[in-house]
């Protein structure tokens, strides 16, 4: 049996003492994808910040296999150990691109911010890792001196991705990464980060409203309700047998093509 | 009690829906149902539509929840778990290494190739790309699916065409426990000669398989032995030989 790479026990974060997540319990394994599901305002990029200490959890705790040698508190660790943790093994994928990129510098420079936080100098080497990840990112390397303001929807949220997997990180958190988007875009994000998933064993949370995302991408689902997880399970389970009421509304209220 | 070669052990196996938003109104579906099955048998169910044929199936893959009873399985290491009891892990486990499901849709990705929608589940367990795709070819192949459309996504295929490459999927892992809903529903003469002789080749190599086939030709040629289910009786299955 592999080892958890993420547990997080007992999680509660609340901007004033009622809205935020609250007792949240899960393990994330290498490789998995999880998605949280529910309503806005039920918690769910809540419990993406506090797991990740953007926003300190009040209670409960976070442990993450470190050094892959065991699950470590992140209670116990330094300041600077978790923002070190933060740049380099965990990747951040906002809803809106703007929140995640630098939008003055260029689309080559927003990808080796991460390799030069961690100390990668050499500009040849930068450059060449840079339109490696805009070609894997199907965008024309040739657009690398381009700032991304030049760039559409889709391509900007394809930039923030290649910026958070520049450093092969082995967990990426996800806020809403299609809904600002048009479905014809949506379908290929959603493929391409199928794709990197198998390909990089990434472990991702993924934060959405929509429950076609997480049939396509995930292979676990946390349904949230009021800052608690109502029901949790095998995505094609929570979909195809929804036991709490809260689950079979939100089932029932998907149109069917 | 248990044969060596016994694969699936379901008891007193009940499910029942309950539908919160529509009055909770309960809808019992499964109720006392029992049966083993092992290496080499074709099991097939047959009862009227409504009798819980494919809600058995799904119960089988972990795809429903039981309300009651057990559904244990073998895994290919020799372990038993019971489906009615295991965790999301443990079900993931099974699903890659011992229980294959057709389903009668193809949920197709968009974009992924039909060769590596095939060779998915042998990448799953570790096979190089290379020999997954070899042997995907030679599945689809067999299945009279035309090499030109071997690089299309199967999202625009015809639904007999969806079919085989479902099919092929889920026999190219070699899962010890193989479960069938109707996998022939939409394929013509010849492919559903290609689809009986694999279901027989797999129960000669031991593999057990659970199905629905609402076709009676292929019925009697696949099948070892039949479950019958009735709709939401008590005792409702009978299992005859």
């Amino acid at each position: 049996m592999t080892r958890a790479l993420l547990s997080v026990r007992n999680l509660t974060r609340t901007w004033d003492g009622v809205h935020g997540c609250r007792g949240v319990s899960f393990d994330l394994y290498p490789g998995e994808v999880l998605c949280v599901v529910g309503e806005s305002g039920s918690g769910k990029s809540t419990l993406l910040q506090a797991l990740s200490w953007q926003a300190e959890p009040e209670s409960g705790s976070v442990w993450y296999d470190v050094d892959r040698a065991g699950l470590v508190d992140l209670a116990t660790l330094t300041g600077a150990q978790r923002r070190l943790l933060a740049r380099t093994d965990w990747g951040f994928v906002r809803q809106h691109a703007r929140d995640g990129l630098r939008m003055q510098v260029s689309a080559g420079a927003n990808i080796a911010e991460r390799l030069m936080a961690v100390g990668q100098r050499h500009y040849g080497a930068l450059r060449e890792a840079a339109a490696g990840w805009l070609d894997r990112m199907e965008i024309d390397a040739a657009r690398l001196d381009d700032a991304p303001a030049a760039f559409s929807g889709g391509m900007q949220q394809r930039l923030q991705i290649a910026r958070n997997l520049v450093t092969h990180p082995r967990l990426v958190l996800m806020d809403e990464p299609t809904a600002s988007l048009d479905v014809s875009v949506q379908a290929r994000l959603l493929d391409l980060l199928r794709q990197l998933v198998t390909d990089l064993r990434l472990a991702a949370i993924v934060v959405t409203h929509d429950l076609a995302v997480a049939r396509l991408l995930a292979q676990r689902t946390l349904v949230m309700r009021g800052g608690s997880v109502v029901e949790s399970g095998l995505t094609d389970q929570i979909l195809d047998d929804p036991q709490h009421p809260y689950t079979q509304l939100l089932v029932s209220s998907i149109l069917q093509s | 009690m248990t044969t060596p070669d016994l694969m699936i052990d379901v008891r007193a196996l009940h499910k029942q829906f309950l539908l919160h938003n529509q009055g909770g109104i309960r809808l019992p579906v499964l109720q006392a149902v029992g049966f083993q099955a092992s290496a080499g048998d074709c099991l097939v169910l047959s009862g009227p539509s409504g009798a819980g044929k494919s809600t058995l199936l799904r119960c089988l893959y972990g795809n429903y929840l039981a309300s009651g009873g057990s559904i244990r399985v073998r895994a290919a290491d020799g372990q038993w778990t019971d489906l009615a009891e295991a965790d999301e892990q443990q079900v993931l486990a099974l699903r890659r290494g011992t229980i294959a499901y057709v389903s009668q849709f193809l949920r197709a990705i968009p974009r992924v190739p039909t060769l590596d929608v095939v060779a998915e589940p042998l990448r799953q367990v570790g096979e190089a790309a290379g020999p997954a795709r070899e042997r995907a070819a030679a599945l689809l192949a067999r299945l009279n699916v035309p090499e030109r459309l071997w690089a299309l996504s199967p999202a625009t295929f015809s639904g007999g065409e969806q079919q085989r490459v479902n099919i092929a999927r889920g026999f190219i892992g070699g899962h010890p426990i193989l479960l069938l809903d109707e996998p022939t529903a939409s394929l013509d003469a010849g492919n559903r000669a290609v689809v009986v002789d694999l279901i027989r080749e797999a129960r000669a190599a031991g593999r057990c398989l659970v199905g629905i086939f609402h076709d009676d030709a292929v019925r009697d040629a696949v099948a070892t032995r039949t479950l019958a289910l009735q709709a939401a009786a008590p005792e409702a299955a009978a299992l005859t030989a």
